[in-house]
């Protein structure tokens, strides 16, 4: 018994990573996927409160359908929404308050995160899956993580390419696009993780 | 932002020159992923149009009311309304797009256009503009989402509208329909939108030089 | 995110009415639209459910919902089903066929939801039907895309135990030839079926539950 629920743990997790990397095949959280992540530090920063936002997200997502949405299941959306932008609110005071420096390395990207389609995507998913509660936290690292991992890595990649000479015309997005396609394609191998 | 002359304007602003997505690449998640087929790319875009109207109009109606310090979160709650009505409206009218597109409906509330135009056109303009600036984005985002769906349906699965338009003989790409193609035709069609901008432009200055010479 | 700098700040609270109006608004305008469309999607759902129940019996006509308590089924009247929910097919002279059996598992991404028929006399499965998935467009949804996949679970034997082989290798009652492409959907769905016999088979009967004598006095 312990051993399946540890696998089942063990799957959700490197299946939330890798093989369904929420960016790179479920093209959750795009915007700051393409807009920020142009420093590879800032990308690590951006991924860490993402992560934590998803994982308080995921409990409250948990609770939420356990003894509330039963009794209400149209209120499911706008709860979830709530529940987002208030922990964003609530993170966005907590980091002002504890690292004024790290407050202004993220300026503006910290109230994006309430519009960051991962974060209300995890809550979705979750529910749609039922996971119990601590499933629903192993999915959100896994998530975070994941998230996290695709940031790092476009970041490494802008920051190569900084000094090769790119034709003007495919510089920005179309070039990050590529750049994405060829990562997601290069995910899709973890595929394979699962097919024995 | 600069006031121009007339509604009508407004709207054709959103069409071309600042397509939501191929100028300010915004709206990405529900872009790419639902964008496997034509048909899935429509019945997204008519649903962000649906959303996007509605919550411009109910905003700037509204806000003289809304105070600043919670306009966000206000517009989120009337985003999410809205959302929430077409997803149900979805599943009781049209049961198998609703399947096809499952959880990526309740995904527009976070989609980054619409809580953008709320905050930058509607919560400032009286509600003529805002309609039919909302109308002009969404129908530009429609367009973007039926361009990248036509292609990758036709490369992916040789149909369009689930139309068979190659015959058995064609082996679809099936690398297309699946995540990689989204993103590499995206970018294909951006730098194919930047070639044709850079165009224009190159085009306007030869005019210009031209009269120049002439006068 | 800073608001313009405002001459006079709006009180707490008429920042907390606003926001309790906006959601009291919201909220009606939600209930409202629930409330008109629940009994068209309830009637979408369960005629969707119907359909693919008489798609996975043969010659099925009629159809009960069955539920599994104290050890022993019952017809249940009551709406909606759980997990001790499985359903009864019924041929014209109203003779019991066989059970079609949900059951639901995770594919490569996300839960897969079957229906399958299973007739107990044969002890065999004798058809399938994809309810929920959101397999990989192109490749994973071959599962109910491609028909021959389907027609493998048209006469399948459940003894010992389903088994899923490389295509083209199926040559046992109880085999099921792969899709090329999308080994871990086959196995999945394979693997979705056992676990539904591995519930219900020892504890369903051989011949459901004979419908009541006079028809329509249910």
């Amino acid at each position: 018994m312990t051993d399946a629920a540890l696998q089942n743990f063990l799957w959700i997790f490197i299946s939330a990573l890798l093989v369904n990397n929420f960016v790179l095949a479920y093209f959750l959280g795009l915007c700051p996927f393409l807009g920020v992540s142009g420093k590879l530090e800032t990308s690590v920063r951006l991924g860490g409160a993402t992560t934590f936002v998803l994982i308080i997200t995921a409990i409250c997502a948990w609770a939420l359908n356990t003894y509330i949405l039963p009794h209400a299941p149209y209120l499911r959306l706008i709860s979830f929404i709530v529940v987002i932008a208030s922990t964003v609110q609530f993170i966005e005071m907590l980091i002002k308050k504890l690292s004024p420096s790290l407050f202004r390395s993220l300026g503006i990207f910290l109230p994006l995160i309430t519009t960051n389609c991962a974060i209300l995507g995890l809550a979705i998913f979750a529910t749609n899956r039922e996971y119990g509660l601590l499933e629903s936290f192993i999915y959100a690292l896994g998530a975070g993580g994941g998230f996290t991992l695709a940031l790092v890595l476009m970041a490494g990649i802008r920051e190569e390419t900084e000094l090769t000479d790119v034709p003007t015309l495919i510089q920005g997005t179309a070039f990050n696009l590529i750049i994405a396609g060829i990562l997601s394609m290069a995910f899709m191998g973890f595929a394979g993780l699962f097919s024995s | 932002m600069a006031t121009p002359s007339s509604p009508y304007e407004e709207m054709m602003k959103g069409l071309w020159r600042d397509n939501p997505v191929f100028v300010q690449v915004l709206g990405m998640c529900p872009m790419l992923a639902v964008t496997n087929t034509a048909v899935n790319a429509l019945a997204m875009g008519l649903a962000t149009l649906f959303v996007l109207v509605g919550s411009s109009f109910l905003v700037s109606v509204m806000r003289s009311l809304i105070p600043k310090q919670v306009r966000i979160s206000s517009y989120i709650i009337i985003i999410a309304t809205f959302v929430t009505i077409i997803d149900y409206s979805l599943l009781a009218v049209f049961p198998k797009i609703h399947k096809e597109l499952g959880a990526f409906i309740p995904l527009i509330t976070a989609n980054c256009l619409i809580l953008g135009r709320q905050e930058a056109f509607a919560s400032r303009n009286s509600v003529g503009y805002a309609v039919m600036d909302a109308i002009g984005m969404s129908v530009g985002f429609l367009f973007a989402l039926l361009a990248l769906g036509s292609v990758r349906e036709i490369l992916g699965e040789g149909a369009l509208f689930g139309f068979n338009l190659f015959g058995p003989n064609f082996e679809p790409w099936i690398i297309m329909i699946l995540p990689p193609g989204g993103f590499l035709t995206l970018g294909l069609i951006l730098l194919f939108f930047n070639w044709i901008t850079e165009k224009r432009k190159q085009a306007q200055i030869e005019y210009q030089l031209a009269e120049e010479r002439a006068s | 995110m800073s608001a313009p700098v405002e001459i006079k700040e709006p009180s707490s609270f008429r920042l907390a009415s606003t926001l309790a109006i906006a959601g009291l608004i919201s909220g009606v305008a939600i209930v409202a639209v629930y409330e008109a469309t629940l009994p068209t999607i309830t009637h979408n759902k369960a005629e969707e459910l119907k359909a693919a129940v008489f798609k996975v019996l043969p010659e099925v006509t009629e159809m009960r919902k069955y539920q599994y308590e104290n050890n022993s089924l019952r017809f249940r009247t009551e709406e909606g089903s759980d997990d001790q929910t499985l359903y009864g097919g019924y041929s014209q002279q109203g003779a019991f066929v066989g059970y079609a059996i949900p059951s639901a598992g995770p594919g490569f991404q996300d839960t897969i939801g079957i229906l399958y028929g299973y007739i107990p006399e044969q002890r065999k499965v004798v058809g399938m039907e994809i309810l929920e998935s959101r397999e990989t467009p192109g490749l994973g949804d071959k599962i109910y895309k491609d028909l021959y996949f389907v027609s493998n679970f048209e006469n399948l034997s459940i003894d010992p135990e389903i088994m899923v082989v490389k295509k083209g290798l199926r040559d046992e009652p109880h085999e099921v030839d792969a899709i090329t492409g999308a080994t871990i959907s086959s196995k999945a769905v394979v693997r979705i079926i056992n676990e539904g016999n591995q519930r219900w088979i020892h504890k369903i009967p051989t011949h459901g539950i004979p419908l009541p004598e006079q028809k329509g006095a249910e």
